[in-house]
Protein backbone atom coordinates (compact mmCIF):
# COMPACT_ATOMS: atom_id res chain seq x y z
CA UNK A 1 0.00 0.00 0.00
CA UNK A 2 2.82 2.39 0.88
CA UNK A 3 4.51 1.56 -2.40
CA UNK A 4 1.29 2.23 -4.29
CA UNK A 5 0.86 5.58 -2.59
CA UNK A 6 4.46 6.51 -3.35
CA UNK A 7 4.04 5.57 -7.00
CA UNK A 8 0.89 7.64 -7.23
CA UNK A 9 2.62 10.59 -5.57
CA UNK A 10 5.54 10.35 -8.00
CA UNK A 11 3.16 10.12 -10.94
CA UNK A 12 1.33 13.23 -9.77
CA UNK A 13 4.63 15.02 -9.30
CA UNK A 14 5.61 14.04 -12.83
CA UNK A 15 2.31 15.22 -14.26
CA UNK A 16 2.71 18.48 -12.40
CA UNK A 17 6.07 19.05 -14.04
CA UNK A 18 4.22 19.50 -17.33
CA UNK A 19 3.17 22.92 -16.12
CA UNK A 20 6.80 24.05 -16.33
CA UNK A 21 6.71 24.09 -20.12
CA UNK A 22 5.18 26.74 -22.35
CA UNK A 23 1.97 25.25 -23.71
CA UNK A 24 1.64 27.90 -26.43
CA UNK A 25 5.05 27.00 -27.80
CA UNK A 26 4.16 23.33 -27.36
CA UNK A 27 1.11 23.77 -29.57
CA UNK A 28 3.38 24.87 -32.42
CA UNK A 29 5.71 21.95 -31.80
CA UNK A 30 2.71 19.60 -31.81
CA UNK A 31 2.31 20.36 -35.54
CA UNK A 32 5.23 17.95 -36.05
CA UNK A 33 3.05 15.14 -34.75
CA UNK A 34 0.22 15.81 -37.21
CA UNK A 35 1.15 13.12 -39.72
CA UNK A 36 0.25 10.41 -37.24
CA UNK A 37 -1.56 11.87 -34.23
CA UNK A 38 -4.57 13.95 -33.30
CA UNK A 39 -5.88 15.03 -29.94
CA UNK A 40 -9.37 13.60 -30.15
CA UNK A 41 -9.22 10.57 -32.42
CA UNK A 42 -6.96 7.65 -33.29
CA UNK A 43 -4.87 7.78 -36.45
CA UNK A 44 -1.62 5.99 -37.29
CA UNK A 45 -0.88 6.74 -33.67
CA UNK A 46 -3.32 6.83 -30.76
CA UNK A 47 -5.21 9.94 -29.69
CA UNK A 48 -3.63 12.27 -27.17
CA UNK A 49 -6.59 13.47 -25.12
CA UNK A 50 -6.05 12.15 -21.61
CA UNK A 51 -2.49 11.05 -22.34
CA UNK A 52 -0.94 12.13 -19.05
CA UNK A 53 -1.83 9.57 -16.44
CA UNK A 54 -2.78 6.91 -18.99
CA UNK A 55 -1.04 3.55 -19.17
CA UNK A 56 0.88 2.99 -22.41
CA UNK A 57 -1.00 0.80 -24.84
CA UNK A 58 -4.33 1.42 -23.15
CA UNK A 59 -6.49 3.30 -25.65
CA UNK A 60 -9.34 0.88 -26.35
CA UNK A 61 -9.39 -0.43 -29.90
CA UNK A 62 -6.04 1.00 -30.93
CA UNK A 63 -3.65 -1.50 -32.53
CA UNK A 64 -0.48 -0.95 -30.51
CA UNK A 65 2.86 -2.59 -31.16
CA UNK A 66 3.65 -5.52 -28.86
CA UNK A 67 6.55 -3.45 -27.55
CA UNK A 68 4.28 -0.63 -26.42
CA UNK A 69 1.75 -3.00 -24.90
CA UNK A 70 4.49 -4.64 -22.87
CA UNK A 71 6.25 -1.42 -21.88
CA UNK A 72 4.52 -1.03 -18.49
CA UNK A 73 4.82 2.72 -18.84
CA UNK A 74 2.36 5.14 -17.32
CA UNK A 75 2.58 8.44 -19.14
CA UNK A 76 3.76 11.18 -16.83
CA UNK A 77 5.77 14.28 -17.68
CA UNK A 78 8.87 12.29 -16.79
CA UNK A 79 8.15 9.15 -18.80
CA UNK A 80 6.85 11.16 -21.73
CA UNK A 81 9.99 13.30 -21.66
CA UNK A 82 12.16 10.19 -21.89
CA UNK A 83 10.05 8.69 -24.67
CA UNK A 84 9.94 11.88 -26.73
CA UNK A 85 13.71 12.28 -26.41
CA UNK A 86 14.28 8.93 -28.11
CA UNK A 87 11.21 6.77 -28.72
CA UNK A 88 13.14 3.81 -30.14
CA UNK A 89 15.57 3.68 -27.26
CA UNK A 90 12.87 4.07 -24.61
CA UNK A 91 10.54 1.48 -26.12
CA UNK A 92 12.57 -0.69 -28.50
CA UNK A 93 10.26 -2.02 -31.18
CA UNK A 94 7.80 0.88 -31.00
CA UNK A 95 6.11 1.75 -34.28
CA UNK A 96 6.66 5.40 -33.48
CA UNK A 97 9.68 5.36 -35.75
CA UNK A 98 10.72 8.92 -35.11
CA UNK A 99 14.12 10.18 -34.06
CA UNK A 100 12.60 12.21 -31.25
CA UNK A 101 12.66 15.75 -29.95
CA UNK A 102 16.23 16.33 -28.78
CA UNK A 103 15.66 19.73 -27.17
CA UNK A 104 14.56 19.42 -23.52
CA UNK A 105 12.76 22.77 -23.55
CA UNK A 106 10.77 21.78 -26.63
CA UNK A 107 9.83 18.51 -24.96
CA UNK A 108 8.67 20.34 -21.83
CA UNK A 109 6.63 22.73 -23.97
CA UNK A 110 5.09 19.85 -25.89
CA UNK A 111 4.17 18.03 -22.70
CA UNK A 112 2.69 21.22 -21.24
CA UNK A 113 0.55 21.56 -24.36
CA UNK A 114 -0.63 17.94 -24.19
CA UNK A 115 -1.51 18.46 -20.55
CA UNK A 116 -3.39 21.70 -21.25
CA UNK A 117 -5.16 20.27 -24.30
CA UNK A 118 -6.41 17.27 -22.33
CA UNK A 119 -7.93 19.62 -19.78
CA UNK A 120 -9.34 22.34 -22.01
CA UNK A 121 -9.31 21.57 -25.75
CA UNK A 122 -12.73 21.19 -27.35
CA UNK A 123 -11.57 17.96 -29.00
CA UNK A 124 -10.90 16.47 -25.59
CA UNK A 125 -14.21 17.25 -23.96
CA UNK A 126 -15.63 13.97 -22.71
CA UNK A 127 -12.66 11.98 -24.04
CA UNK A 128 -9.99 10.13 -22.11
CA UNK B 1 -9.13 18.32 -66.70
CA UNK B 2 -10.80 15.04 -65.69
CA UNK B 3 -10.34 13.76 -62.18
CA UNK B 4 -8.14 10.78 -61.44
CA UNK B 5 -10.79 9.79 -58.96
CA UNK B 6 -13.29 9.40 -61.77
CA UNK B 7 -11.18 6.79 -63.53
CA UNK B 8 -12.20 3.29 -62.57
CA UNK B 9 -9.07 1.55 -63.76
CA UNK B 10 -6.10 2.40 -61.51
CA UNK B 11 -3.61 1.67 -64.28
CA UNK B 12 -5.33 4.13 -66.56
CA UNK B 13 -5.27 6.70 -63.78
CA UNK B 14 -1.59 6.07 -63.23
CA UNK B 15 -0.85 6.43 -66.95
CA UNK B 16 -2.85 9.63 -67.04
CA UNK B 17 -1.02 10.92 -63.99
CA UNK B 18 2.39 10.05 -65.34
CA UNK B 19 1.53 11.57 -68.68
CA UNK B 20 0.62 14.87 -67.06
CA UNK B 21 3.04 15.05 -64.24
CA UNK B 22 6.29 16.87 -64.55
CA UNK B 23 7.45 15.20 -61.36
CA UNK B 24 9.65 12.19 -61.93
CA UNK B 25 10.54 9.50 -59.45
CA UNK B 26 13.76 10.38 -57.73
CA UNK B 27 16.93 8.46 -58.37
CA UNK B 28 16.68 6.98 -54.90
CA UNK B 29 13.18 5.71 -55.48
CA UNK B 30 14.11 4.28 -58.85
CA UNK B 31 17.06 2.56 -57.22
CA UNK B 32 14.73 1.03 -54.67
CA UNK B 33 12.36 -0.20 -57.33
CA UNK B 34 15.20 -1.59 -59.37
CA UNK B 35 16.19 -3.89 -56.56
CA UNK B 36 19.08 -2.28 -54.73
CA UNK B 37 17.08 -2.58 -51.53
CA UNK B 38 16.91 -6.34 -52.05
CA UNK B 39 20.65 -6.38 -52.44
CA UNK B 40 20.94 -4.36 -49.27
CA UNK B 41 18.70 -6.78 -47.43
CA UNK B 42 20.83 -9.69 -48.53
CA UNK B 43 23.93 -8.01 -47.22
CA UNK B 44 22.22 -7.29 -43.96
CA UNK B 45 22.23 -3.51 -44.10
CA UNK B 46 18.43 -3.28 -43.98
CA UNK B 47 16.90 -4.40 -40.73
CA UNK B 48 13.59 -5.31 -39.17
CA UNK B 49 13.70 -1.79 -37.81
CA UNK B 50 13.84 -0.44 -41.36
CA UNK B 51 10.74 -2.45 -42.25
CA UNK B 52 8.99 -1.04 -39.20
CA UNK B 53 9.86 2.53 -40.24
CA UNK B 54 8.64 1.88 -43.77
CA UNK B 55 5.40 0.41 -42.49
CA UNK B 56 4.73 3.38 -40.21
CA UNK B 57 5.32 5.68 -43.17
CA UNK B 58 3.07 3.50 -45.30
CA UNK B 59 0.29 3.76 -42.72
CA UNK B 60 0.54 7.55 -42.77
CA UNK B 61 0.58 7.65 -46.58
CA UNK B 62 -2.53 5.47 -46.76
CA UNK B 63 -4.26 7.81 -44.35
CA UNK B 64 -3.19 10.82 -46.43
CA UNK B 65 -4.69 9.19 -49.53
CA UNK B 66 -7.96 8.74 -47.65
CA UNK B 67 -7.84 12.32 -46.37
CA UNK B 68 -7.40 13.72 -49.87
CA UNK B 69 -10.29 11.51 -50.99
CA UNK B 70 -12.47 13.11 -48.33
CA UNK B 71 -11.37 16.54 -49.50
CA UNK B 72 -11.95 15.74 -53.17
CA UNK B 73 -15.41 14.33 -52.52
CA UNK B 74 -16.42 17.08 -50.09
CA UNK B 75 -17.73 19.35 -52.82
CA UNK B 76 -15.87 22.18 -51.12
CA UNK B 77 -12.90 22.33 -53.51
CA UNK B 78 -13.16 24.28 -56.72
CA UNK B 79 -10.93 23.90 -59.73
CA UNK B 80 -8.01 24.36 -60.03
CA UNK B 81 -7.59 23.56 -56.31
CA UNK B 82 -9.45 20.28 -56.77
CA UNK B 83 -7.03 19.21 -59.48
CA UNK B 84 -4.14 20.11 -57.24
CA UNK B 85 -5.52 18.03 -54.38
CA UNK B 86 -6.04 15.07 -56.69
CA UNK B 87 -2.51 15.43 -58.01
CA UNK B 88 -1.13 15.45 -54.48
CA UNK B 89 -3.22 12.41 -53.67
CA UNK B 90 -1.60 10.76 -56.69
CA UNK B 91 1.82 11.47 -55.22
CA UNK B 92 0.78 9.86 -51.94
CA UNK B 93 -0.44 6.84 -53.88
CA UNK B 94 2.97 6.60 -55.53
CA UNK B 95 4.70 6.90 -52.15
CA UNK B 96 2.45 4.21 -50.67
CA UNK B 97 3.00 1.92 -53.64
CA UNK B 98 6.76 2.30 -53.38
CA UNK B 99 6.81 1.81 -49.62
CA UNK B 100 4.62 -1.30 -49.81
CA UNK B 101 6.77 -2.84 -52.53
CA UNK B 102 9.91 -2.10 -50.56
CA UNK B 103 8.49 -3.64 -47.39
CA UNK B 104 7.65 -6.76 -49.40
CA UNK B 105 11.09 -6.87 -51.00
CA UNK B 106 12.63 -6.70 -47.55
CA UNK B 107 10.55 -9.66 -46.43
CA UNK B 108 7.98 -7.73 -44.43
CA UNK B 109 4.21 -7.52 -44.64
CA UNK B 110 2.96 -4.11 -45.72
CA UNK B 111 0.27 -2.60 -43.52
CA UNK B 112 -3.10 -2.34 -45.23
CA UNK B 113 -5.34 0.68 -45.45
CA UNK B 114 -7.89 0.86 -42.64
CA UNK B 115 -11.49 0.13 -43.53
CA UNK B 116 -12.44 3.44 -41.95
CA UNK B 117 -10.54 6.59 -41.04
CA UNK B 118 -11.60 9.26 -38.60
CA UNK B 119 -11.30 12.76 -39.93
CA UNK B 120 -12.71 15.94 -38.40
CA UNK B 121 -15.13 16.40 -41.30
CA UNK B 122 -17.56 18.36 -39.15
CA UNK B 123 -14.96 21.13 -39.06
CA UNK B 124 -14.62 21.33 -42.84
CA UNK B 125 -17.04 24.03 -43.97
CA UNK B 126 -15.30 25.58 -46.96
CA UNK B 127 -12.31 25.28 -49.26
CA UNK B 128 -9.97 27.05 -46.86
CA UNK B 129 -10.85 24.56 -44.10
CA UNK B 130 -9.95 21.66 -46.40
CA UNK B 131 -6.71 23.29 -47.49
CA UNK B 132 -5.78 24.05 -43.88
CA UNK B 133 -6.49 20.45 -42.90
CA UNK B 134 -4.38 19.14 -45.79
CA UNK B 135 -1.57 21.59 -45.03
CA UNK B 136 -1.48 20.39 -41.43
CA UNK B 137 -1.18 16.78 -42.55
CA UNK B 138 1.57 17.64 -45.03
CA UNK B 139 3.49 19.61 -42.40
CA UNK B 140 3.26 16.63 -40.10
CA UNK B 141 4.43 14.35 -42.89
CA UNK B 142 7.51 16.49 -43.44
CA UNK B 143 8.35 16.21 -39.73
CA UNK B 144 7.63 12.48 -39.68
CA UNK B 145 9.97 11.77 -42.59
CA UNK B 146 12.57 14.10 -41.10
CA UNK B 147 12.36 12.04 -37.91
CA UNK B 148 12.63 8.79 -39.84
CA UNK B 149 15.54 9.63 -42.15
CA UNK B 150 18.29 9.23 -39.53
CA UNK B 151 16.84 5.97 -38.19
CA UNK B 152 17.29 3.75 -41.23
CA UNK B 153 20.14 1.27 -41.11
CA UNK B 154 20.11 1.23 -44.91
CA UNK B 155 21.22 4.62 -46.22
CA UNK B 156 19.48 4.09 -49.56
CA UNK B 157 16.24 3.97 -47.61
CA UNK B 158 17.17 7.23 -45.86
CA UNK B 159 17.75 8.76 -49.26
CA UNK B 160 14.40 7.53 -50.56
CA UNK B 161 12.64 8.85 -47.44
CA UNK B 162 14.33 12.22 -47.93
CA UNK B 163 13.08 12.21 -51.51
CA UNK B 164 9.52 11.73 -50.29
CA UNK B 165 10.09 14.41 -47.62
CA UNK B 166 10.94 16.88 -50.38
CA UNK B 167 7.70 16.11 -52.17
CA UNK B 168 5.64 16.52 -48.98
CA UNK B 169 7.37 19.85 -48.30
CA UNK B 170 6.37 21.06 -51.76
CA UNK B 171 2.77 20.05 -51.05
CA UNK B 172 2.85 21.93 -47.77
CA UNK B 173 4.28 25.06 -49.40
CA UNK B 174 1.75 25.03 -52.24
CA UNK B 175 -1.14 24.55 -49.83
CA UNK B 176 0.07 27.42 -47.66
CA UNK B 177 0.34 29.58 -50.75
CA UNK B 178 -3.21 28.64 -51.75
CA UNK B 179 -4.33 29.78 -48.30
CA UNK B 180 -2.63 33.13 -48.80
CA UNK B 181 0.06 32.31 -46.24
CA UNK B 182 3.81 32.61 -46.64
CA UNK B 183 4.55 29.38 -48.53
CA UNK B 184 8.02 28.97 -47.06
CA UNK B 185 7.94 30.61 -43.63
CA UNK B 186 11.19 29.21 -42.28
CA UNK B 187 14.66 28.28 -43.52
CA UNK B 188 14.63 24.93 -41.75
CA UNK B 189 11.90 22.38 -41.11
CA UNK B 190 11.67 20.48 -37.87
Amino acid sequence: MIRLALTAALAMAGAGAAAQGDAASGEEIYARCAACHALGYDRVGPRHCGLLGRKAGAVPGFDYSPAMKKSRITWTAKTLDAFLADPGRTVPGTTMTYAGVPDATERADLIAYLDRASKSAAECKGRK
Amino acid sequence: MSSFLAIANPNAARRLFLGRSTVLLSGAAVALLSGRDVLAAKTGSATAGDVRILNTALGAELEAIAAYQVGAESGLLQKPVLDLAVQFQGHHKEHADLLAKTVQKLGGKPVAAKSKYNFPVEGLKNQADVLRFAAKLEQGAVSAYLGAVPLFANRDLSKAAASILGDEAMHWAVLRNALGENPVPVAFVS
